[in-house]
């Protein structure tokens, strides 16, 4: 019988054998940085623009254009082993003329590290960084949602469109700065755009839960739906 | 507690002058008396209403003393669609289908702050009260209202319906919507979406 997953003690890949415990005391600024930095700025020379520690927790500046290569090396180095994305996500700030950031949150459960990776976009150009789905299967969801809220394009994302909001959405990408808090349309716009969205367009009768009982369906109706016929108004 | 006391309505009085004779009445009186005590809720929880929805249903408060013991997870053996809680507008077609799956009689109670106005939540992604998409007969106020708030709303509810009279013809009135405009949907649609209903095959949502 295989195996089908991996199975990863916490810390069972720290260097003296001992998990590395919860550290106490943290400074807020200027702690010990996470090795993995250390090893990312030399491995990396140039890419990195910055390594900051607050509350104990690295950040690492990253140039947009290797964030690709940097993730996949931190996730297959076997001295850094990052195999688990915890989160994608984005900042914009309040001063306009700073760039958004694109964060990614990293965790090495074998050597039990925690590592943030920022980048930053320009905003008068396009907003595009590489997608990490690729690498973590993880970031499909997330990277939507950062799409669907920031408008940030994931390239090399398999389906990428929006997952919070309904995909005819029209009215732009709410958590920027710029998106005013009720919406740009009325309300009645927006409730007539809402209704007239078909919930069920992206799935097939199949795959909704009548097919539990397809099998019992009148004929003529599993006959429609075998040839591919949509539900929905 | 200060709640106006509302006028008798469960005895019948006859009036000889009255267009409506005795039998009729009382033959409203009991189809009434039979809807009231026994509404089918059929729950549409999404936020923290929800919890005090089930409390209200649970044994302490205990809505089965009102003839609600069955929730109906099904909407078409529901007669009160509950929405508790706030409903984005990614919901609004769906609680708008789900309330034309219901087979008449049937009414809807807006139980909270948000379901009935929008409450706190003034944005983008929230519908403002849902009365914008489906009728509602009840609103219950609270943040969330607390479970006697809510059967305090629901034995509102079955005041109304002992007040109906089955000689008001508007009484089950549906707005037919014009076909041209979004809200429309085809009498083929429903009878597909809300199959199998009732007890017979013959019976289907769309029909007059």
């Amino acid at each position: 019988m295989t195996e089908k997953f991996d199975i990863v003690t916490a810390g069972s890949a720290a260097t003296d054998g001992v998990a590395p415990a919860t550290q106490r005391n943290i400074p807020h600024r200027g702690g010990a940085a996470n090795p993995s930095a250390t090893a990312l700025a030399t491995r990396f020379p140039g890419s990195v623009l910055r390594t900051d520690v607050v509350w104990g927790e690295t950040t690492v500046m990253v140039a947009r254009a290797d964030v690709l290569a940097i993730m996949q090396w931190l996730h297959d180095e076997p001295s850094e082993r990052y195999d688990y994305l915890s989160d994608v996500t984005a900042v914009e700030y309040r001063d306009f003329d700073q760039p958004i950031e694109v964060v990614w949150h990293l965790r090495s459960l074998p050597f039990r590290r925690f590592l943030r990776v920022k980048t930053q976009l320009e905003k008068n150009k396009e907003l595009e960084v590489a997608s990490v789905w690729g690498i973590w299967k993880a970031a499909d969801w997330m990277e939507r949602e950062c799409y669907d809220m920031f408008g940030i394009r994931f390239t090399g994302h398999p389906d990428l469109r929006r997952i919070l909001m309904w995909e005819q959405y029209k009215e732009g990408y709410p958590l920027r700065k710029d998106f005013p808090l009720r919406g740009r349309f009325s309300r009645a716009e927006q409730l007539r755009q809402a209704l007239s969205q078909n919930p069920e367009a992206k799935y097939s009768m199949e795959e909704l839960s009548i097919a539990d009982a397809f099998e019992d369906l009148p004929e003529e109706m599993r006959k429609r739906l075998g040839a591919g016929e949509r539900t929905g108004e | 507690m200060g709640l106006a006391t509302r006028p008798e309505t469960r005895s019948v009085s006859y009036e000889p002058q009255s267009q409506e004779g005795w039998v009729t009445t009382r033959l409203d009186f009991l189809v009434n008396w039979g809807r009231a005590n026994s509404l089918w809720p059929m729950p549409f929880g999404t936020a923290c209403c929800a919890i005090e929805f089930m409390a209200t249903a649970a044994s302490r408060f205990d809505l089965a003393r009102f003839g609600m013991e069955r929730m109906s997870f099904s909407p078409r053996q529901a007669d009160v669609l509950i929405c508790a809680g706030r409903v984005p507008f990614k919901l609004a077609p769906i609680i708008r289908r789900i309330w034309q799956q219901m087979p008449q009689p049937k009414w809807a109670i807006s139980m909270g702050a948000c379901a009935s106005s929008g409450g706190m939540f003034d944005n983008y992604a929230v519908v403002q009260g849902i009365d914008t998409i489906i009728p509602v007969d009840v609103y219950v106020p609270g943040c969330p209202p607390r479970p006697e708030g809510l059967i305090y709303g629901i034995r509102m509810l079955q005041e109304k319906v002992m007040n109906e009279r089955g000689s008001d013809s508007r009484l089950r009135d549906e707005m037919v919507p014009d076909p041209s405009s979004q809200l429309y949907i085809p009498p083929s649609a429903i009878d597909e979406l809300s199959e199998p209903f009732g007890n017979s095959v013959h019976q289907n949502r769309s029909a007059p």
